[in-house]
């Protein structure tokens, strides 16, 4: 070794393979740190998002369910009825039976506490029988234990008592009726999985003071030993009442799921958008970088890493990305499910699960698929990309120049086409368990179809454009129209966050413009009342009716009386609506959808289902269906399906004088009045009030406040959804920014060649804004159309399917105009701000560039 | 050593163009010669069908008794790996290595041990004259400094052939004469075999023999 070579081997000390391997790995990497950033907090933000929404349902619906367990306790099974009860002569029927160790009767009410808006679950249990099958409910201290048998008392939970802030000795007040009944507070119940707001009461007191004499509308059973669970309930059903089930505890789990369901699947749809337009941001990053580091991959082929080998690098770069990504995602999405839950509760605003406080705990399952799914989002963005990387030919990507020649490139039309027509014929799949998943699956289809199309698109939109006067302006389209892959790698973020955000607008705006119109409809009356929100034991008697009518001021009062329907085991109750309805002009009381028809004498009498209703259970205008009424199965004729934005499990409209006939029931629950001309509503508010016994329980409202306060429903649950529509937008324009900013770095070169011959910085700088402008353009033109497109199928597939709404197209012009502006803008001000980056240096220089 | 037998490498497109045509050329261990041709007359093409980067329609090529044209990718890429170095006109040195990494690429490739492998690359930049540059990196070297370090690079591995395609285009009339002496004195003492590739006559001297390619083919120049 020579002395000169002893002195470099000082300096070569630290070299080894493993050194050299990493930072052959992470140094491309860390020279764009910015870009590689970028991509991090694209995974990051759609990870965290995905990871909240789905700890934020998981831990609710994990605590509804614990609750609902708590509720039915031991039970093997559950007879169940309406809500309004079913004859208590069932119960010792049922009791006796050879195979029934325990059965245990519980009429369970849904009650009003006076000064509250939120009403507070009340279980009316037989002790000595709830304690062999429902023990946490009357688990109290010896001394309080008597007093389950007290007329007057009560037994809250620990979070009822401190909803209530009462205690032992308390009375609190709830409406029947429209009258106060007063019950003391005996104690706490001790049950530790009582964790939601429930009273317990004894099952007899309960019946007398809730005016529910010879009503129950549950019996829970326990089996003897070696009984045949599924063979006794399928012995048991055709002996019940119509209306009334036997099923297993869980089926009520799976009951109160069902109905937030639809909405927590959309919500993580939405989430999963965001982390889509993250992996789109990251083959848009990946794309260019592997085109700056052309000649540097071909220089490692040439010098001896196999193709396999570049592929792993480039591979585990976006890995790389994906993780600490997915990583930071999954802490991010942690924090933000707790300050979610926080804030805005664990239903995100959508009122599904009243009273509950669940605690945010690591849930292994989705952490592990989420940080997976960051990861592949990460890999598969990277994917197309890298495969073209390592495919190409080496000697041909060592020249200066090459890496333009990748987006002269024309992919073969063929597949873009084929994924389009898959989607559309997604689109005409029925739901899966009542989720729309094939129209989810459609939606990515038009996305990821139209971006594969976009370089074609890119070459019509471009060689269409007139020739312009300027000479920067029209060496801007030669290179466009010369470049039609740059529009797939500058534009794929894009498009989809716009056609995404378009979509979105379009349904929601035509969604809100339809349920505005609805309620004009639906509110025709000059005042509304009803006996309270969620009071299952609150009415109008007759005599309450009367006095109302005879109010002073009071022209007209059509009065409506709900009760809930079971119609099958395992699903959402439907709700009935007993009111005033000309059978020979629903369309004057509610809105009808499609054809409707007129029953002749001798049909039955007649009923209009709701769209989810005619959806759910195949209701058909002109058929024959049987409802459960009073205990017996009833014939009814559907004479029509109408609109109802309210009650998303269904509901049946029937006349209220059938209904007196076959139910005997003469309470109602709401009426709607039609004032005398002149009459004030506040007068006759303040009439009714004082003229009722009970009267200051009543809510009364105009049809304005009803209306607002609807709206104001609808925009917050709308709120979550905007939110997570934003973040997906604000990955997109940072897609935008940033891989227009790389591809006009990369040309460094060509400016410097064009300073050179002549052409002003102003000039260059006028030619890389008609550039954004035209990308952006394209980008918009075809975001707007294919968020049309995608509109059509949240409205008619995915809002169908998943909530049974239908609703007219209503397009927002004003926000559409916005949305296109602001973008046209932010273009042109990127292709600016990164044209005076790319020409701060000496043009000299930059011609002579070689990386 | 190399052996070419009858190369002919044709491409297509709008105009289908014949590039090469029979060419046929042996070079001995130890050999280094000089190819001089016009510009677009194939030369780069000549090189690339050499080094396995591109295949030819007709003929084979051969190192050391092996067949190129018979290889797949992956075969010719390991063969590359061990038994070939190259230095380009655009010098081609990975920005994000230090000079003394860029250097010990090809003997990490190869998974020369550690030790090996920092004694070699100190042996060779201080043939080069980088000794004191080996923790530089490359945007902090001249443009003939850069050449040194992809000569340094082309020969540390102690390849059996070295390619050089027009190493002196992109340096002054200074550095190229430095460099050119620099590739000739270190193929001549790692006993490799070099092709040198331009359209410099002065380049061309340095070498052993000069072949000049034309429409006609490949012919020794006298």
């Amino acid at each position: 070794m020579t002395p000169r070579a002893g002195r470099s081997l000082g300096c070569t000390a630290g070299l080894t393979r493993a050194s050299l391997r990493r930072r052959l790995l992470l140094a491309p990497l860390a020279a764009h740190k910015g870009r590689s950033s970028l991509s991090i907090f694209a995974i990051a933000l759609g990870v965290a998002l995905g990871y909240a929404v789905q700890l934020i349902n998981q831990v609710a619906v994990n605590e509804f369910s614990q609750a609902v367990q708590a509720l039915s306790g031991q039970a093997d099974l559950v007879i169940r009825g309406s809500r309004s009860g079913f004859d208590e002569a069932l119960y010792p029927v049922v009791a006796q039976m050879p195979q029934v160790a325990v059965a245990s009767p519980v009429l369970e009410l849904d009650v009003r506490v006076l000064d509250k808006r939120e009403p507070l679950k009340l279980m009316a249990v037989d002790v000595f029988r709830a304690a062999q099958v429902q023990p946490e409910l009357v688990l109290a201290d010896a001394g309080e234990a008597l007093d389950f048998l007290r007329p007057d008392r009560v037994f809250l939970s620990q979070p009822a008592a401190e909803w209530l802030q009462a205690e032992a000795g308390d009375e609190i007040g709830m409406q029947v009726g429209l009258s106060e009944v007063k019950l003391r507070v005996a104690g706490i119940v001790r049950g530790e999985s009582l964790r939601q707001r429930v009273g317990v009461v004894d099952i007899g007191a309960a019946q007398w003071r809730l005016d529910r004499l010879g009503q129950i509308n549950r019996i829970d059973l326990r089996l003897r030993p070696g009984a045949d669970i599924d063979v006794f309930a399928a012995r048991l059903q055709p002996l019940l009442p119509a209306g009334v089930v036997i099923e297993r505890p869980e089926a009520n789990v799976e009951r109160s799921a069902s109905m937030s369901r639809a909405y927590r699947v959309n919500l993580n749809v939405l989430a999963l958008v965001a982390l889509f337009t993250g992996g789109l941001l990251v083959f848009s990053t990946q794309a260019l970088a592997v085109v700056q580091r052309r000649a540097q991959l071909a220089l490692l082929h040439v010098l001896g890493m196999t193709r396999r080998q570049i592929l792993a690098v480039l591979l585990f770069e976006a890995l790389l990305v994906g993780a600490i990504g997915a990583l930071m995602g999954i802490a991010l999405g942690h924090v933000g499910a707790e300050l979610v839950i926080q804030r805005l509760g664990a239903d995100l605003g959508a009122g599904q699960f009243l009273g509950l406080r669940p605690e945010v705990r690591v849930d292994p399952l989705g952490l592990a698929l989420f940080a997976l799914l960051g990861i592949v989002t990460a890999v598969a963005g990277s994917l197309a990309p890298t495969l073209e990387a390592a495919r190409a030919p080496a000697a041909q990507a060592l020249k200066a120049g090459d890496e333009q020649r990748m987006f002269e490139h024309l992919q073969p039309v063929l597949p873009g086409v084929i994924v389009l027509i898959v989607a559309a014929a997604l689109t005409q799949a029925p739901s899966v368990r009542g989720l729309p998943l094939f129209g989810y699956v459609a939606i990515a289809c038009f996305l990821v179809g139209t971006i594969m199309l976009m370089p074609r698109l890119a070459v019509v939109f471009f060689r269409g454009v007139p020739r312009l006067p300027r000479v920067p302006a029209r060496l801007a389209v030669a290179q466009l129209a010369g470049a039609p892959g740059q529009a797939m790698v500058s534009l794929a973020a894009i498009v989809a966050s716009v056609s995404l955000m378009v979509s979105m607008a379009i349904m929601v705006t035509s969604f809100r413009i339809s349920l505005d119109a609805w309620l004009e409809r639906l509110l025709p009356a000059d005042l509304y009342m009803r006996t309270g929100l969620q009071n299952e034991a609150a009415f109008l008697s007759p005599e309450d009716q009367a006095r109302i009518r005879a109010v002073a001021g009071v022209r007209s009062v059509a009065f409506l009386r709900t009760q809930q329907l079971l119609l099958a085991a395992g699903r959402p109750r439907v709700l009935l609506m007993a009111r005033s309805i000309d059978r020979g002009d629903p369309e004057a009381t509610i809105p009808l959808v499609g054809p409707h028809m007129v029953p002749k004498p001798g049909d039955p009498p007649p009923v209009w289902a709701s769209e989810a209703v005619a959806d759910i259970y195949g209701y058909r205008v002109g058929a024959t269906v049987a409802l459960p009424l009073g205990g017996r199965a009833e014939r009814f004729l559907v004479a029509g399906i109408w609109r109802d934005y309210a009650r998303q499990q269904g509901s049946v409209v029937m006349e209220r004088d059938a209904y007196v006939r076959l139910t005997g029931d003469r309470n109602v629950n709401d009426g709607a009045l039609w004032l005398a001309p002149g009459t004030s509503a506040a007068s006759v508010k303040e009439a009714i009030r004082a003229s009722l016994p009970g009267g200051l329980n009543l809510e009364m409202a105009e049809p304005g406040q009803i209306r607002d306060t609807s709206l104001r429903v609808f925009d917050r649950t709308f709120a979550v959804t905007y939110g997570l529509e934003a973040v997906a937008v604000v990955i997109g324009l940072f897609g935008l920014s940033s891989s227009f900013g790389a591809l006009v770095l990369a040309r460094r070169r060509e400016f410097g060649m064009l300073r050179h011959i002549g052409m002003t910085r102003g000039q260059v700088g006028g030619m890389l804004a008609v550039e954004g402008a035209l990308v952006s353009a394209l980008g918009l033109a075809t975001g707007i159309a294919l968020g049309w497109l995608i509109s059509m199928v949240l409205i008619h597939v995915v809002n169908r399917q998943s909530f049974h709404w239908s609703m007219e197209l209503h397009l927002p012009w004003g926000t559409l105009g916005a949305l296109a502006a602001a973008m046209l803008g932010l273009a042109v001000l990127t292709a600016l701000a990164s044209g005076r980056r790319a020409m701060g240096e000496e043009a000299v220089r930059a011609v002579k560039e070689d990386w | 050593m190399l052996s070419l037998r009858r190369l002919s490498k044709s491409f297509a497109g709008p105009r289908n163009k014949t590039v090469l045509s029979g060419i046929s050329l042996d070079v001995g261990q130890g050999e280094y010669i000089a190819v001089m041709g016009e510009s677009g007359i194939g030369k780069s093409t000549l090189l690339n069908l050499i080094a396995g980067l591109d295949r030819p329609d007709a003929g084979n090529v051969s190192l050391g008794g092996t067949d190129l044209t018979a290889l797949d990718d992956d075969a010719l890429t390991v063969l590359r790996r061990r038994h070939m170095g190259f230095v380009f006109q655009a010098f081609h040195v990975l920005p994000y290595l230090s000079v003394a990494q860029n250097v010990a690429l090809p003997l990490a490739l190869n998974g020369v041990p550690d030790a090996d492998m920092q004694a070699r690359v100190a042996h060779m930049l201080a043939e080069v004259g980088l000794g004191e540059h080996a923790t530089s990196m490359p945007r902090e070297l001249s443009g003939g400094e850069t050449q040194r370090v992809a000569i340094a690079r082309a020969l540390v591995h102690r390849p059996r052939l070295v390619l050089a395609d027009e190493p002196t285009g992109n340096l002054d009339p200074e550095s190229a004469a430095q460099v050119l002496e620099l590739l000739r004195q270190c193929v001549k003492q790692e006993g490799a075999a070099g092709i040198l590739i331009t359209h410099s006559r002065a380049a061309a001297a340095t070498a052993d023999r000069i072949y000049m390619l034309s429409g006609s083919g490949l012919k020794e120049a006298s």
